[in-house]
């Protein structure tokens, strides 16, 4: 770990070697290590320690970026010179008004760091691999996946007085046991290693391998589901990327672009995105250095907002709501900790409920298929079952969704009282079940 | 960069390794794109460092920095022994690796012009004619065109003795149109989509690529989109051109042709494949049209080296010969398990990622027919172009691909323009309905460089030749 004092002489340094009208650096700073398994061995076993260390220079309206990732003296001053040559070589973008300005001292976020996980060893890492192994043995089930340790450090400065630092840790495991029939798939997130509970993983995981084996095929159609916490996520994952940043609402290419005030989902839906919970890998900043602020998008059904970064915002005449992405980004402002409000029931509940239908565990390899109608199409895997008068009658093979989103999402019926935290990319989300009245499904494959 | 190496593979064997390679890598890479008259990026980035794969214990581990100095080897090479012991306290029996001759070898990517060495302005004029071109079409709402080169010089050493340096410059370049209405976006790509068509090659692959000449056909053909009638549902005959088919080849005989999948080494990620090793041999893959060859050695392809980054030699491996199934894509650690030698296609998105199998040049050979034959020949069917979205089951039985183009075809006539395409099928009942290939005059390698694998995850340039080809009673028209 670098720190935030040597972090700050730093960036300092590349600001002060940068000669244009405004400058920024973006300092990322990374130990990993992460212990993958297959067959019920450890067969690839990796650690890495990276940085990245990036200057976006602006020389009136015209912006060069360039990044390093050795972070001795000599690289980092010719990135920053190298970011002040392009942007005199580049092209104005007249749409562009001002990196952001300074926002005062951001607060640290408690709870994103955890000193265990920073010293995890790869023995502790192979230690719970193990015991993953030996539990799906138990089931007589083959064990795949990783267990994985990371610190990170980022900061941000500009030449305006923007300075932010912050340091945090993760810890994930994700398993896949597979039988003669079936698999069965768990993961979990935790900023602490010791909050990962590998025993529970594996039995869940195995749980869901056992109860789906000899899977009988169904025909295709318009199903009453409860999804689980990992279908919900990857689904709103998706329904983020085609609707809820500002660019897209600018063009035109967002769902929300004509709904706004509308209705657009079941009135049981609330979703908003919050980096300062720290239960979703929270962070307090954006890679520009702005203050995260929590955003409503959908509450009580009702589109209500898209997330903003400085540029967007510069555009609108808004303020920027802390979602910027590392530049140069030609995709705009992106939620990254998003949250689907909890509702009263259980699990059990809302099969229970369930009169005809089918309950998916999980998704995979989901993609758009068309984004305004927030239609989407992709597959369940590692546990579907039929239920019929409120029990869970057997597994059912695999089928392929071609479902929209919102669709999807107007017709709930009800919402889980427990959320489960999924990782993302910088930050994750925190989603419950769902229990929907309509789910189509187009296709189903051979297991 | 040599002494970094020659200090980790001695560390790494005085610290108990029975095998060990590195790789020292130093990446330069550009990106600049253009958008609605503005530049909307222009970053240049650098990316330096090494990673230390070892054998001890009988069991593998990898430790990779940022830092070049002797001293670091020295820690990275201790902490990969380190993290193969780790790993062999849960292993079920010892690593074997296929043999390999030591070489001292090199090998670089023909290049008429550094892609990175050609001035800004003049990329820059470039991307802005074919902006323009498609700015003047009424009705756009958004036009973008964007670039991209890199430069990866490498070095592998290993402790058998291998010495391999290795410059592999990619570039590649692409616009898209997108025209939006009320209740429709519809984007149009040249000349693929994923932002570009590229290839190991010189800027004088993107000077080839004719964005200006085809940006205002593009623009237009987005325009058009929006009030072209839906695709209808129904199951038909489809003709594939070549991007479309090379995604098609990419998910469907790509993915499932690689030897770790089939072992279940990623099935807690990308999952494995149907293409299990008993059917090697003997497994109908497809109609006896269907010839398809993983080659590294093929000239611009984005999947062409010199070496894999386990020190193999690139290869031309038969992987469907008449239909049948016939070959994998192999690594020293798994060909041995199938009797082989490495098919050599192990390799690293960077200095800080271990070797995978990765998909070469997955190519479908040519067949006989032209185009305008194909169209002529078919009385009842759809076309369909260039990818918009993309779906497939974790064994890669079930997919569902979408286009940006569809065509009806009506007596042999390509006729109305159709929106939203959409096309599924189970992979050999797909490919086993291929009637017919089109020639090498059809015939072209497309660059894939979105291609996912692995944890931690990486991200893969791979190439895939293709002619168009059709394909009989295939469910179009998902609803």
């Amino acid at each position: 770990m670098l720190g935030e004092k040597h972090a700050r002489t730093l960036l300092e340094g590349a600001l002060s070697a940068c000669e244009a009208d405004q400058a920024e650096v973006l300092l990322v700073a990374e130990d990993s290590a992460l212990t993958r398994f297959a067959n019920n061995t450890i067969h690839q076993n990796v650690a890495e320690r990276n940085a990245s260390l990036q200057v976006r220079a602006v020389v009136g309206k015209r912006i060069g970026v360039a990044s390093t990732n050795s972070l001795s003296a000599e690289p980092v001053r010719r990135a920053a010179e190298s970011a002040c040559a392009m942007a005199r070589f580049s092209e104005e973008d007249p749409q562009f008004v001002s990196l952001p300005g300074p926002s005062g001292a951001i607060a640290p976020l408690p709870g994103t760091y955890a000193e265990a996980t920073a010293a995890a060893t790869p023995a502790q890492r192979a230690r719970a691999v193990r015991a993953i192994i030996r539990r799906a043995k138990d089931d007589r089930l083959v064990a795949a996946g990783a267990f994985s340790t990371s610190e990170i450090e980022m900061a941000v400065a500009n030449s305006l007085g923007t300075f932010a630092h912050h340091a945090a840790t993760s810890a994930e495991a994700n398993v896949v046991v597979m039988g003669d029939t079936s698999t069965g798939y768990g993961d979990r997130a935790g900023v602490d290693v010791k909050d990962v509970d590998v025993e529970a993983l594996a039995v869940e995981a195995c749980g869901r391998a056992v109860r789906s084996a000899n899977p009988r095929p169904i025909e295709p159609g318009e199903y009453a589901v409860v999804l689980e916490p990992y279908a919900v996520a990857e689904m709103l994952d998706y329904l983020s990327y085609v609707g809820f940043g500002a660019l897209q609402l600018e063009e035109g290419r967002s769902f929300m672009a004509e709904k706004m005030g509308h209705k657009v989902a079941g009135e049981g839906i609330t979703i908003y995105d919050d980096g300062l919970d720290p239960r979703c890998f929270g962070l307090p900043f954006d890679f520009e250095g702005v203050p995260k602020r929590r955003v409503d998008l959908i509450v009580d059904g009702v589109a209500r907002g898209v997330v903003y970064d400085s540029y967007t915002a510069g555009k609108q005449g808004v303020a920027s709501t802390g979602h910027a992405l590392p530049a140069p980004n030609t995709m705009g402002p992106l939620p990254g900790h998003l949250h689907l409000q909890p509702g009263d029931r259980t699990l059990e509940q809302m099969v229970a409920e369930m009169d005809r239908g089918v309950l998916v565990s999980r998704f995979h390899y989901v993609n758009v298929i068309h984004p305004l109608e927030t239609t989407i199409t992709g597959m369940t895997r590692d546990g579907t079952w039929w239920v019929e008068n409120g029990e869970i009658r057997y597994p059912i093979r695999n089928l392929r969704f071609s479902q929209s989103v919102l669709g999807a999402l107007s017709s709930v019926r009800s919402v889980g009282r427990e959320v489960k935290l999924q990782r993302g990319w910088f930050g994750g989300s925190l989603v419950p079940a769902l229990s929907l009245d309509r789910f189509t499904f187009t296709g189903k494959t051979e297991f | 960069m040599k002494d970094i190496a020659e200090r980790a593979l001695n560390q790494a064997q005085l610290a108990g390794a029975s095998y060990a390679d590195v790789r020292v890598i130093h990446q330069r890479s550009e990106t600049l794109s253009v958008k609605d008259g503005r530049v909307d990026a222009f970053a240049r980035a650098g990316s330096e460092g090494f990673g230390v794969r070892v054998i001890a214990g009988g069991a593998w581990g990898f430790a990779a920095s940022n830092r070049l100095t002797t001293a670091e080897a020295a820690r990275v090479a201790k902490l990969a022994v380190a993290i193969a012991r780790a790993s062999a306290l849960a292993k079920t029996s010892d690593v074997r690796l296929s043999p390999l001759a030591p070489m001292r070898a090199s090998y670089a990517t023909p290049v008429r012009r550094d892609p990175l060495e050609v001035s800004v302005e003049e990329k820059l004029a470039l991307l802005m004619k074919a902006d323009g071109a498609m700015r003047r079409v009424e009705g756009l709402a958004v036009a973008e065109s964007s670039l991209e080169a890199a430069v990866e010089d490498k070095l592998f050493a290993s402790s058998e003795g291998s010495v391999i340096e290795q410059r592999i410059v990619t570039c590649g370049a692409g616009i898209e149109a997108t025209a939006v209405s009320d209740d429709e976006v519809q984007t149009r790509s040249y000349p693929n989509s994923f932002g570009r068509q590229a290839g190991t090659a010189g800027y004088e692959f993107i000077e080839g690529l004719g964005l200006e000449e085809n940006a205002e056909r593009v623009a237009d053909e987005a325009v058009q989109l929006l009030s072209a009638r839906q695709c209808p549902s129904r199951t038909t005959t489809l003709i594939l051109d070549g991007t479309q088919l090379a995604l098609q080849v990419h998910e469907s005989c790509g993915h499932p042709i690689e030897l770790d999948r089939v072992f279940g080494m990623e099935a807690a990620y990308a999952g494995t494949s149907f293409l299990t090793t008993e059917k090697l041999g003997g497994f109908r893959y497809g109609s006896e049209l269907v010839n398809i060859v993983a080659d590294a050695t093929a000239p611009t392809g984005l999947g062409t080296f010199g070496f894999d980054d386990e020190g193999v030699p690139a290869q031309r491996t038969p992987v469907v010969r008449d239909g049948v199934f016939v070959g994998y894509m192999s690594s020293r650690e798994t060909a041995p398990l199938i009797g082989q030698e490495s098919s050599g296609t192990m390799r690293a998105d960077g200095w800080n990622r271990i070797p995978l199998i990765r998909m070469t040049n997955v190519n479908l050979e040519p067949g006989s027919w032209t185009l305008d034959d194909l169209i002529a020949d078919t009385d009842d069917g759809i076309m369909m172009a260039v990818n918009k979205s993309w779906s497939i089951d974790d064994r890669r039985l079930n997919f569902q691909f979408g286009t940006e183009l569809a065509w009806e075809i009506k007596h042999g006539k390509k006729g109305e323009l159709l929106k939203n395409a959409t096309y599924t099928g189970i992979t050999p009942d797909f490919w086993a309905g291929c009637d017919a290939v089109c020639d090498a005059r059809h015939w072209q390698l497309w660059g894939t460089t979105n291609c996912g694998k692995g944890q931690p995850g990486q991200t893969m340039y791979v190439g895939h030749g293709v002619a168009p080809a059709r394909f009989r009673n295939v469910r179009v028209g998902i609803v």
